[in-house]
Formats: C-alpha cells, structure tokens, sequence
C-alpha cells in the first residue's frame, strides 16, 4: 500500500509540476497537430490509402511527439539537484520509477487522444467503428513508448546531449512495439477485428510492455545509484 | 555502534580515484566538519556516505546499516550544493511532498510546523521559483530537517546563506546536536564549522592527511589545522 501511495504522490508532483510550467505538453501537442495538419495538405491520398497509411503515420506522430514529454521525464529533477532529494528519500527506485512513468503515461495519452481526432477529422475517417480495440492498442503502445523512455530519462539525465541522445536509443528498442502498434492500428481503422491475422502482434505488444516494464522496475535503482 | 562509519571506501571517476582508502568514524551526538582543498574530495565522499553513488571499494554503515537502505535513508537529512525543492510547487507543496515521501504521519502539519520554524509561513502558498535566494534556502533547510533525522549530512552548508539563513541553520545543528543528533559536515567557512565540531578530518587529494577531536588551538585559528597537517599531510 505504502508503494503505491509513493507512486502516486511522485505522479501527482510530476503531473502538477508539468501543468505548471506547461514545457513539455505544449511542445508535444504543437507538434503532433502540425505534423497532422501538413501531411493532411502535403498529400491528396483517396481515402482507402489515407486508412492503409493511418498505423503508420499516426505511430510516428506519437513516438517523436512522446519523446519532447520524455525528454523532460528526469531532467525536470534537475535545477535545485531535486534529484538528490528525491535518491535520498526512503522510497524504491521501482516507486520512483513507477510514478514518474505514470505521470508521463497520462501525459503521452492526452496527446494520442487529441492526435486521433485531429487525424480522423483532417482525413475524414471514421474510427467508432473499432473505437475500443483502438484504445486498447494506443494505450499498449502507449505504456510501450512511456516504459522505455523513462528509463533511458532516468539514463541520460546527466548526459550533455540528451535531447538527441534519448531518441537514438529509444527508437531502436521500440521497434517491435511501435511495429506491432502500427499494424494493430492499421487493421483496425480498415475495420478489421483484432483476430486470428494479427493476434500474434497484440501478443508482441502485450509481451513487450510486461517485459520491459518489469525489466526496468529491477534495473532502475543501478541506474539512478549505480 | 559508530553513527557513520566509513571503512577503507574508495571511490574512482574513470580510473581517477577521487577518494582513496578513506576511513572515519562518527560517534552519535558528535559533529564531524570535513575540511580541505577545492577538490579534496569533500563533496565525493559525503554523496557517497548518503548513497548518492556506491563506493569503488569498501563499505559505509550508518549506525550499522547500508547506506541505500530505506530505513537509513528516513535517518539522513542531506543538504547539498543545490537547494533540492522544486521550483514549480509551493513552500507548502514541497514539504509536503517530502514529508509524504518520508511517510510522516501527518504530512500537512509536519510541513506548517517547519514552515513556522523557517519563517516562511507567511509565503507557504507562493511558488519557489518567485522566493528570494535566502526563502529558498530556508525552505531547503527546512526539508532536510522535516522528517527529524538522526544523521546529518551538510555539503557546505554556510556557503551562499544570507544572514537569517545562517542564523536559522545555526540555532537548528546547535539543537540538533543538543538533542544528539549526528552531524557530518564539509565547508570552507572554518570558523562557523569548528565552532560546531567536535572532530575534524581534513582532506588532501582524497586521502586522510588529519583526524582527531577538535582542540582549542583549531577554534581559535581556523589556519591552524592546515598550517599543522598541511597540502603534505
């Protein structure tokens, strides 16, 4: 009990702090809905390649958008040395952890949430069709891009590049989420089921998440301590 | 049972050892003022006593237990070189936050109890980032002594601190101290520091060169412990 009280005083001080300042979500929404906008007039497709595109496009506008929030995961500790703080208080590195990628979870989530809309209203696609399967796999791949970001935060935060370092080496471990999450969503907004043809991928989603979710909650207190 | 014992700690950046066979001990209720040269390694071997980093080689107990305990970690006040609140919250915001951290029975009250002790009750519900230099440092003060910690670890504690900031960690660690309370401590500013201690260490290149009760002769010549145990040791 006591865990998960730290984890969500950690989330509400991030997501406070966040609100605040407004530094990362103003940079990420920005973005997400310009990219949206210009692909929407860069391109004319008809309306069955714009679906055949939707996983695609969608997933990248999510994970560089994800990466600006990312970004700011551990370093927001940084002024004052609030990380010292935080590394000598009497809670876990799992709760650390835990908290932090929470906050950035709902974070990340707002984005994709208003991402979706912007897409279907600017390509004129019609997604309540699968609405619910669709949520599903954004908020996998969501957790996904959220999991390893904030543990390559927590890694790169005293590295002088890390606004270009956390995407090169996050991107390259996302590849088989965002790959699964992107054909998940493609099938979905060509109106087909999640079923026996890509089952495999929600599978690979599902692993993943566990997997590294669980791989980061050991490794993180060596990360922050060494 | 030694209040901090550090064992023979090295502690190496690259292949660059920043702290070399290090040993000291504080009894509890003693005040320990480390002192040295710029990049003595000071500040190395306090972040290393509060489980910043682990040492290379050796062991630190704080009255017998791992440093990265949790249990030795709810008995280390910490004040480093940085102010360690956030600039976002609140002064209410933030000792709360810690004092929630620190599973304080009543976070609320912990906080306005030290608010009203630094004399920042009056701004508990502005932002840091709007305080003066001597608020902020009060409210740092504040954190690291909210949860009513046995060890105290202070990385030049005097350094930046105005007048009232002074006064208000002064009256705290000569309270602190009454109430037995461990103190271990870096600076430069000698005088305010043997005023307080009750054994010195002095620093050189990483290693040991003195360790020993504090004497009169240190209190009244702060020069004196560098003049007698010096750069050679």
């Amino acid at each position: 009990m006591k865990f998960f009280r730290q984890v969500f005083v950690i989330a509400v001080k991030d997501l406070r702090a966040e609100f605040r300042t407004k530094e990362a979500i103003n940079a990420s929404f920005a973005f997400a809905v310009v990219i949206l906008l210009l692909f929407s007039f860069a391109f004319d497709p008809d309306a069955e390649t714009t679906r055949e595109m939707a996983g695609g496009l969608l997933w990248i506008v999510f994970a560089f958008a994800g990466t600006l929030i990312l970004n700011r995961s551990f370093a927001r500790e940084l002024p004052n040395d609030c990380l010292d703080a935080l590394i000598s208080a009497p809670i876990s590195g799992a709760a650390l952890f835990l908290g932090k990628a929470l906050a950035n979870f709902l974070l990340v989530l707002a984005v994709q949430l208003v991402s979706l809309p912007v897409f279907a209203v600017f390509n004129s696609l019609h997604l309540t069709e699968q609405f619910w399967p669709l949520l599903g796999v954004i908020l996998l791949g969501g957790w996904a891009i959220t999991v390893i970001g904030t543990i390559f935060s927590a890694l790169t935060v005293n590295i002088r590049l890390r606004e270009v370092m956390l995407p090169l080496l996050t991107f390259p471990i996302l590849i088989p989420a965002l790959l699964s999450a992107m054909l998940l969503t493609k099938a979905l907004v060509l109106g087909q089921p999640v079923g026996v043809d890509n089952l495999s991928w929600l599978k690979m989603l599902i692993g993943f998440d566990i997997m590294y979710t669980a791989a980061s909650l050991i490794l993180v207190e060596t990360v922050l301590v060494g | 049972m030694s209040a901090v014992a550090v064992d023979d700690v090295w502690k190496f950046y690259g292949d660059f050892p920043a702290l070399r066979s290090i040993s000291l001990e504080a009894e509890p209720g003693a005040c320990l003022a480390l002192i040295g040269r710029n990049g003595a390694g000071k500040t190395t071997l306090l972040r290393t006593i509060a489980g910043f980093s682990r040492p290379g080689r050796g062991r630190i107990r704080i009255f017998g237990k791992e440093p990265r305990e949790p249990e030795t970690r709810r008995m280390m006040g910490f004040i480093g070189h940085g102010i360690s609140v956030y600039d976002e919250l609140s002064a209410f915001e933030n000792l709360k936050l810690f004092a929630q951290l620190y599973n304080l029975p009543d976070p609320r009250r912990s906080a306005l109890e030290w608010l009203e002790r630094t004399g920042l009750e009056r701004v508990r519900d502005g932002l840091v980032r709007e305080f003066s230099r001597g608020m902020r440092q009060r409210l740092a003060v504040a954190r690291a002594f909210l949860h009513d910690p046995s060890v105290l670890l202070l990385d030049e504690p005097f350094t930046a601190l105005d007048d009232r900031a002074i006064a208000v960690l002064q009256r705290l660690l000569h309270e602190g101290l009454r109430a037995g309370k461990t103190i271990v401590l870096s600076t430069h500013q000698l005088r305010e520091a043997l005023e307080l201690a009750s054994h010195v260490a002095l620093l050189n290149r990483g290693q040991v060169a003195f360790h020993g009760p504090c004497t009169p002769e240190m209190v009244s010549d702060p020069g004196y412990v560098y003049a007698r145990y010096g750069e050679g040791g």
